[in-house]
């Protein structure tokens, strides 16, 4: 049953072979007896999802259900979940049970989703490999030697590992994508505003999105479509009408403008994945799609642009765990100073350290013009590029990451290098753009991710051109060894 | 050496919205600590806050009122400093664009000419908590329920050249804030303070002196008092050969006496910075017409209507006008005489204002009704009732048979 999609779940649940008792019993399994080695759940919440469980299939039964009720889901443990141990892969949080439901919680538990569990991530989700977290490293199911990609490194582990048909992810510069490239998976970051960022722990709250990781562009619409709308609790939240990204997953993509952005084919880009993203391409010509080189000047700017901004709102943000109210308070303070400091000196992990440290300095006075308003200006170039691409492109396409999944430990000496593995997906949140990773090959035994970039709101056809690329080809089928 | 004081203040007057700024828990003062407070108030992880509409209307209600500047864009920034009843780490603020642009304010000086005082900015805040600090046995306790509680801090120029005219100027805003119904005035409760810029120069040099800024003065009295201690400390240092240095001071109102809180040097990097979580505040010109349309008389055009409706003497008009309630009193026992303005003004600040104040009560508390006061002015006028008669039987009769119903 596990092999199935969630959209072939849901057929069964309908058709009645399966309850949704049996197949969150299946899950829970698999959970228990394979995820020692992935270390992908922080926590595995088996009693209520059973509850959960039961409760779906009487809605089931009541027939007053929604084509998610009854599916197993599985959290990022960066959305706050009511009851639940809501860590966010930090020490700061490990005793931190959150008293409410974030949005997208409570939006998937309404359409029926059956919660497995929290997943594990780089700490406040700052990181390309899951390596920060202080639950440890989660291991890549197509190689455990090697990373499954970050920060959403759990939900992506646990999504190609079959341990849930799907899971939450979020995305400040490319947490759900990388994952999702790295371990064989599709997944969508939409546009700013489109998932509520409420009871989801800020990041960097200017370019923090949520979103779903799965294994199809069809299962990722219809977790988008319960997932995304106008909440009045995120005053970012975009008021438009509600949409849903199932409905034109059929439309053909004949004559759809598919620009390659030339700044992200060169330097540093592994030959052996620019061989696969370029038989993609010729892959969505045979599909009717007309391609065009475009560019995108700034490209080289992002990083810099982005490791000022991501840290500076996230210096602010993360003020609030001081140990006073909740989270970790050190032992024996001396006095206030000494509790704050000492606090977050020993609840933070070196990378959220580094960035809070980074971010405090570029605000300071005297600072602030030369970084975080230089770093606005660029975000504002940044912008006007995809803007000028996409008077030419209806979509953007180009590789995720610049490399296959990497091994355990290969970067972390080097945060730089680790930085550079966001290297084509940072301009996209800097941008406040949708795009998706979808699989597009291997290199060896390594799934290779392609990217789709699309113009604000555009999920849609985002989602549409995956699809149509999915029905075409089986990469998106493929599941690690011992997990099919 | 002939020294000028130079005072700017920057008044802080709690907004008299029912939920806070950027959540929706209750305002109301008083309650059990922490019990008015919200995930929001508590700065939990992954809360976000939504700007109450109401606040925006007062700081336009304001802003209108002293003639400034509205911003059509305005932008919240966060100003960042660890304290403990901080909940998130930072305030929420406005900082480089507030809403409300330059505006001023008429106020009476010490020669009883009229002086404009220019008025920076006012801007919308956050309050933050407060620290409980002997709630708790050999701990300090935390309070959110004022954490999130809407603030509209007004920052005059430096316009103010003795603790006299401060105190007028903070009397001025004082009364308009409760005539424009935005604040409840309350200085006991905290919900209008300030903090004073005060420097001193040699009078005739255009350049300021070093400033040195005393906070949390929360009432007309210490204020006063606050400003005179700090004008001779400054002349005292600077007339000995020593310098002023730039810092913020606390008034010890029992010593009657301002000491040193922190140095500049000390002072945090608040490391501003606009809050993403927020959009920048956009107002159309409807909001504002409609904010405009709710504009009540104003304490200085209600003062010149009763000179000219009423034949009042500036003073009179003045005290009759200082607060909205003591004028509308006044206004009602007019109707309620037939017309007799200048007896029932004789009235209202004679007998009515001194058996209030030996009582400590304020107009709202009288006993004696507006209506039956200007019945009996109606009979002093038309001399059924021969005035040292009333005077006479006040104290035995009306007064206290009115007191309890």
């Amino acid at each position: 049953m596990h092999k199935n999609s969630l959209i072939q779940l849901s057929r069964a649940l309908d058709r009645r072979e399966i309850s949704s008792v049996e197949l969150t019993e299946i899950y829970l399994d698999r959970i228990a007896r394979m995820d020692g080695k992935y270390n992908s759940f922080i926590t595995v919440t088996a009693e209520l999802a059973r509850a959960q469980a039961r409760e779906a299939d009487q809605r089931r039964q009541a027939g007053n259900n929604g084509p998610l009720t009854g599916i197993p889901i599985a959290h990022k443990d960066i959305f706050c979940t009511r009851g639940v141990k809501t860590s966010c892969g930090s020490r700061m949080l490990d005793n931190f049970i959150a008293p409410y439901d974030a949005t997208v919680v409570e939006k998937l538990r309404r359409a029926g989703m059956v919660m497995l569990g929290k997943t594990n991530m780089d700490e406040f989700a700052m990181g390309s490999s899951t390596e920060t977290s202080f639950y440890g490293p989660v291991r890549n199911p197509w190689d455990l030697e090697r990373v499954p990609g970050g920060s959403s490194g759990g939900s992506a582990c646990v999504v190609a590992a079959r341990l849930a048909p799907a899971a939450t992810g979020t995305d400040t510069g490319g947490s759900i994508r990388q994952p999702a490239a790295l371990c064989g998976l599709t997944g969508i970051k939409p546009t700013y505003g489109t998932v509520s960022r409420y009871g989801m722990i800020a990041y960097a709250s200017s370019l923090d999105q949520g979103g779903p990781i799965a294994r199809s562009a069809e299962d990722a619409a219809l977790l988008l479509t319960a997932m995304a709308g106008f909440d009045a609790r995120d005053s970012t939240s975009a008021e438009r009408p509600a949409e849903d990204y199932s409905t034109h997953l059929e439309d053909s993509i004949e004559g759809l403008r598919i620009g390659l952005p030339r700044e992200f084919f060169g330097e540093g880009l592994d030959s052996q994945i620019g061989a696969v993203i370029e038989s993609a391409v010729k892959q969505f010509e045979r599909l009717g799609a007309v391609v065009a080189e475009i560019s995108l000047p700034n490209t080289r700017l992002s990083i810099p642009a982005y490791y000022v901004v991501a840290p500076a709102e996230c210096s602010s943000n993360l003020a609030r765990f001081d140990g006073v109210r909740y989270g970790y308070r050190c032992d024996d303070a001396a006095d206030i100073n000494d509790l704050f400091s000492r606090s977050r000196g020993e609840g933070f992990g070196a990378e959220v350290k580094r960035r809070i440290m980074i971010g405090t300095y570029a605000l300071s006075a005297g600072y602030y013009d030369a970084y975080y308003l230089k770093a606005q200006r660029i975000r504002r170039l940044i912008r006007d590029d995809f803007h000028r691409a996409f008077a030419e492109a209806d979509v953007i396409l180009c590789p995720t990451s610049p490399t296959v999944a990497f091994k355990l430990g290969e970067k972390t000496d080097d945060p730089v290098t680790m930085y550079l593995s966001d290297i084509y997906t940072i301009s996209i949140n800097l941008a406040g753009l949708p795009a998706l990773s979808l699989p597009a090959g291997f290199v060896g035994r390594l799934p290779v991710g392609l990217q789709l970039i699309g113009d604000h709101f555009g999920e849609a056809r985002l989602l549409n051109a995956a699809h149509r690329y999915q029905q075409a080809t089986d990469w998106h089928l493929r599941a690690p060894e011992g997990c099919g | 050496m002939d020294w000028e004081p130079v005072i700017g203040l920057e008044i802080h007057a709690q907004l008299a919205t029912r939920s806070k700024i950027f959540s929706g828990a209750a305002t109301a003062y008083g309650a059990l600590p922490n019990t008015q407070a919200c995930g929001v108030d508590l700065g939990l992880p992954g809360v976000l806050p939504v700007l109450n509409k109401e606040a925006v209307r007062m700081a336009v209600k304001f802003g209108l009122a002293i003639h400034a500047d509205i911003s059509r864009r305005s932008v919240f920034a966060r100003k960042n400093y660890f304290y403990p009843d901080l909940p998130k780490g930072y305030q929420i603020s406005q900082y480089e664009i507030p809403i409300v642009g330059r505006g001023s304010i008429e106020i009476e000086g010490e020669n009883g000419a009229v002086m404009r005082i220019g008025i920076t900015r006012a801007h919308l805040e956050e309050d933050a908590g407060k620290s409980l600090h002997e709630a708790v046995h050999g701990m300090s306790g935390i309070d959110l329920n004022r954490a999130g509680t809407p603030l509209l801090e007004i920052v005059s120029e430096p316009e103010l050249r003795s603790a006299k005219q401060a105190v007028a100027y903070m009397k001025k805003i004082h009364s308009l804030v409760r005539y424009l119904e935005i604040c409840d005035g309350n200085m006991q409760e905290g919900s209008f303070r300030c903090d004073a810029n005060v420097s001193v120069r040699p009078r005739g040099q255009t350049k300021f002196g070093t400033r040195a800024e005393i906070k949390n003065l929360n009432s007309f009295r210490f204020v006063e008092r606050a400003i005179n201690y700090e004008i001779q400390r400054q002349i005292d240092l600077l007339g000995s050969g020593g310098r002023v240095v730039q810092e913020t001071r606390l008034y010890d109102a029992e010593r009657g006496e301002t000491r040193s809180m922190r140095l500049k040097e000390e002072a945090n990097d608040y490391r501003y910075f606009p809050d993403p979580d927020l959009l920048p505040l956009e107002l159309s010109e409807e909001f504002i017409a409609g904010v405009e349309a709710t504009l009540p008389e104003l304490p200085d055009a209600k003062k010149h209507r009763f000179m000219a409706e009423f034949g009042l003497s500036a003073y009179d008009a003045a005290l009759l006008t200082a607060n909205r309630e003591t004028a509308d009193y006044f206004e009602a026992t007019v109707t309620a005489s037939g017309g007799q303005a200048k007896l029932s003004a004789n009235w209202v600040m004679g007998e009515v204002m001194a058996a209030l104040n030996r009582e400590s009560k304020d107009i709202t508390q009288s006993p004696i009704s507006p209506t039956l006061l200007g019945g009996l002015v109606r009979r002093i006028a038309d001399n059924t009732i021969v005035r040292s008669n009333v005077e006479r039987r006040r104290r035995c009769r009306h007064y206290h048979r009115y007191e309890r119903p």
